[in-house]
């Protein structure tokens, strides 16, 4: 038997707490088998009584098997309030070179990155915020994939967790994003589902800085925004995570 | 603190008492706070809850109420309240209301004390803050309405975007749409010759151009509007507000002379007062079932009875809410438009009574008639209209706007008549005036075109204004009418109260103040060939002419105001403690300065009728 026993697509097919239970069962690192044992609320549980955690990760590029992290911006919250006080941000050294382009990006220097440390060496501080709670991300391709190929090549063995991604709602509510000639002409214009702009639509406060850690408060803030506008406190969770 | 939060430090440092707190507090108190989002409308703090937190306004605007439920104080993006129950140590005592979507921050107990302890500057704001809220509120009636007391020249805030009449369309959404404008001033002429000459919006665009499947290559100024409405540089917003109410219109350029200094939208307004009755009105237009309307028109009560609490006088409610009665009708006819296709001939829809006035309030029904053109053939063409005025007057009813008692609907046929026929009609009430016929006919003599041909309303209202002014034996009847109704003032200043029946020992504010000093305003106002319909600009009408001094202009103005203002109160005070409003006033709810100054206003109103049976009903007994 190998080391890693891959997720069979039986455990991958159940609802996401029973599938928690199985992983927790086979999870060899024991950081992956706490967050696991954490459990996850059932899919009928109301949005308002979900603990939940907003994620933000800059990287260096897109491209999961080229890229890698940079920074990690975390920060709990509920649909009642976003705790500042438990907000955390960490700057990691990125196995792959990190390019010019991203550096201006983020505002991270080669001399933070020189000093900072790897990931694993933060995996248990990052994981005391992410247990028990259901991460909250703009745009789905980032934090997921990213944790998981991560954590692939420093434990062996990847992560399954469900996401609500405050993009794919905007999405959905703004299914006609691209206007046509003769609405352009009538003056319609086109609707950006990017963080600020979806922000803006709430009348939600510009941040003049973009790190990890703004960048997720203002995810958390987004969503508060969204459950009030368009769903309710009582919104299933199982309606909005993926 | 983490560094990364430094955006959040940077908004609380750069509003008092933050401003000058010492960096080490400000990241503790950066790092105690809890975010939260709340809908305009959500309570944040109910009364007799725990003092828990202060609340810090990151964008938005809250109310505070005091426990009778007035409005204690208004606070928006900077600004803190729940501090005074953390102060104190009790239960909350000044509840407070999100008056926008807010982003808020919570500030716990523990870090509010804390704060309290370490930085003197802080607990001196707190506490000295709260003093000279309470005074402020206290002066609150001179400065409290910000559309009153602003120009509208302070909501302008882009540099105006023109082009000349002659550009294409195409050219001229892409201006539009390059420059982020709904509308688009159309220019002739060159440099300081340059004079404005039309305007175009997005609904043109859509309304005139796309439907009509226009070449992009047509000029402009094919569609462009040319009847333009604009208002001075020197108005308030109120006016500006009044303006697109009366006009229906949703941009007004702001004119310096023959200079443009920018375009108001609606969108700015609404934006300024985001509960305000424009925004209602918008929403109106929004609405594509009727169901939607009368679900809308619960809020017309809240809206009447914010403008109340915000010191509004009584025009600015009275325009507000005909504009608001004015666009129900408007959008039930585009409605029943859609649903019965386009008129066979042209029309116009009329609003009588009140909303004509511009003096409408919560309490009232429906007066209304239908102009057509010359050209109707009943045969042909009455279906069509009974069906579209029974589909108004049905909608007007489910929102709340009650069928006419007098039967003085457009539903009515003997309402619903060619031009030539309501011409014949006013001819008649005015050549060969008759008591009897007169007395149900006066409400004709308030007339306003809200929708389709108004130039229709408007040449009826130019054949009143000539012909009314030179029938002696006219104005006496319409005077003779106008004596009917008394004032509640008995010898040695008494009120009268009425003496049996539901509503005994109160007195009616509006048929026995209100009502007659309106009957007597129009009696003066069509003696001085006034168009005017409003009974404070028929006022200014009259003014110009010598009928009446200017002492008892002024009297009978403010007598206008007083009455209708206490009228006003006391339905929004009923509204507000959940009861059906009306206009039966108990002396003794009234303060004693209301009461002194209702008997003053009452008195006016008395002497102006002893005037008008002097001039009209003496002089022409004489005569015929």
């Amino acid at each position: 038997m190998s080391e890693t026993s891959p997720v069979t697509d039986a455990i991958k097919q159940l609802p996401w707490p029973e599938q928690y239970q199985a992983l927790a069962d086979t999870a060899k690192a024991p950081v992956l088998a706490a967050f696991y044992q954490a459990g996850c609320v059932p899919a009928e549980t109301p949005i308002s009584r979900v603990p939940l955690v907003a994620l933000d990760f800059e990287t260096t590029g897109l491209d999961v098997d080229a890229h890698s992290i940079v920074s990690i911006g975390l920060v709990p919250f509920t649909l009642d309030g976003i705790q500042l006080g438990q907000a955390k941000h960490w700057v990691v050294r990125p196995r792959l070179p990190l390019h010019q382009e991203s550096v201006t990006f983020h505002g991270i220097t080669h001399a933070d990155i020189h000093e900072a440390p790897d990931l694993s060496d933060i995996l248990e501080d990052v994981f005391a915020s992410l247990n028990g709670r259901i991460p909250v991300v703009h745009f789905r391709y980032i934090e997921r994939p990213f944790l998981n190929t991560a954590l692939k090549a420093r434990l062996d063995e990847g992560i399954r967790f469900p996401v609500i991604d405050t993009m794919a709602i905007e999405a959905h509510l703004h299914p006609d994003r691209k206007p046509s000639f003769l609405q352009r002409l009538m003056g319609k214009r086109p609707v950006s589902i990017r963080l600020p702009d979806s922000r803006r639509r709430y009348g939600l406060p510009h941040y003049a800085s973009h790190n990890a850690l703004i960048d997720s408060i203002a995810t958390a803030e987004l969503l508060q925004a969204q459950i009030h506008h368009h769903f309710s406190p009582d919104t299933p969770i199982g309606d909005l995570w993926l | 603190m983490q560094a990364e939060l430094i955006d959040i430090r940077n908004h609380l440092v750069q509003h008092p008492p933050f401003k000058d707190m010492p960096e080490e507090l400000v990241n503790q108190l950066t790092a105690s706070i809890e975010i939260v989002y709340v809908r305009a409308g959500t309570q944040v703090l109910e009364i007799g809850q725990p003092s828990t937190e202060m609340y810090y306004i990151r964008s938005g605007a809250a109310e505070i109420y005091r426990r009778s439920g007035e409005l204690y104080n208004r606070v928006g993006e900077g600004e803190i309240f729940g501090q005074f129950g953390l102060l104190m140590q009790r239960p909350v005592r000044f509840p407070a209301k999100a008056l926008e979507d807010s982003l808020l921050y919570r500030v716990p107990a523990e870090t509010f004390h804390y704060l309290f302890e370490q930085d003197e500057n802080f607990a001196d704001f707190v506490e000295i803050e709260d003093r000279s809220r309470l005074r402020s509120a206290l002066s609150r009636r001179e400065k409290s309405n910000a559309l009153m007391t602003s120009r509208v020249t302070r909501l302008i805030s882009r540099k105006t975007v023109s082009a000349p009449t002659t550009v294409r369309l195409q050219e001229a959404a892409r201006i539009m749409t390059d420059n982020g404008v709904s509308a688009l001033l159309l220019m002739e002429g060159e440099g300081d010759n340059a004079r404005l000459k039309g305007i175009i919006t997005d609904r043109d665009l859509r309304t005139r151009a796309v439907i009509d499947a226009l070449p992009s290559e047509t000029p402009v100024r094919e569609i462009m509007t040319e009847d333009l409405t604009t208002i001075r540089a020197s108005s308030y917003i109120f006016e500006a507000m009044l303006s697109m109410l009366h006009n229906n219109v949703h941009h007004l350029p702001v004119m310096d002379g023959h200079e443009v200094r920018g375009v108001v939208a609606l969108s700015d307004i609404v934006k300024y007062e985001s509960q305000s009755s424009l925004y209602l009105v918008s929403n109106i237009y929004h609405q594509q079932h009727v169901h939607g309307l009368k679900k809308i028109s619960y809020d017309v009560r809240d809206s009447f009875v914010r403008m109340v609490n915000e010191d509004a006088n009584s025009h600015m409610i009275g325009s507000a809410m005909a504009g608001i009665g004015r666009s129900f009708t408007h959008r039930l006819l585009e409605l029943g438009e859609e649903k019965l296709g386009p008129p066979p001939v042209p029309y116009c829809f009329m609003a009588l009574g009140s909303m004509a006035r511009d003096e409408q309030l919560v309490v009232t029904d429906q007066d209304n008639a239908m102009i057509l053109d010359d050209s109707f053939v009943p045969e042909e063409h009455d279906e069509y209209f009974l069906a579209l005025a029974k589909f108004v007057s049905d909608g007007l009813a489910e929102c709340g706007y009650t069928y006419c008692t007098g039967d003085i609907m457009a539903t009515n046929p003997k309402w619903r008549q060619p031009l030539r026929v309501w011409r014949d009609y006013f001819t008649d009430w005015i050549e060969n005036p008759k008591a009897e016929a007169l007395l149900n006919s006066s409400i004709f003599f308030d007339l306003d075109g809200i929708y389709g041909r108004t130039d229709f309303a408007e040449e009826l209202k130019t054949l009143v204004a000539e012909k009314a002014s030179h029938s002696q034996h006219f104005l006496t009847l319409m005077a003779r009418n106008a004596l009917n109704r008394t004032p509640p003032l008995g010898f040695f200043r008494t009120f009268v109260l009425e003496e049996d029946g539901k509503h005994k020992k109160t007195f009616n504010l509006k048929r026995r103040g209100t009502a007659p000093l309106s009957d007597l305003i129009r009696v003066h106002a069509l003696a001085s060939g006034s168009r005017a319909q409003n009974s404070f600009e028929r006022l200014k009408s009259i003014a110009k002419t010598s009928l009446i001094v200017e002492d008892d202009l002024d009297n009978l103005r403010d007598a206008l105001e007083f009455i209708s203002i206490v009228r006003i109160r006391h339905q929004a005070l009923s509204l507000q403690a959940g009861q059906e409003p009306d206009n039966n006033v108990r002396p003794q709810d009234l303060s004693p300065f209301e009461r002194s100054h209702l008997k003053d206003a009452f008195q006016v109103v008395s002497n102006a009728q002893k005037f008008l049976r002097f001039r009209y009903y003496n002089q022409a007994a004489r005569y015929v």
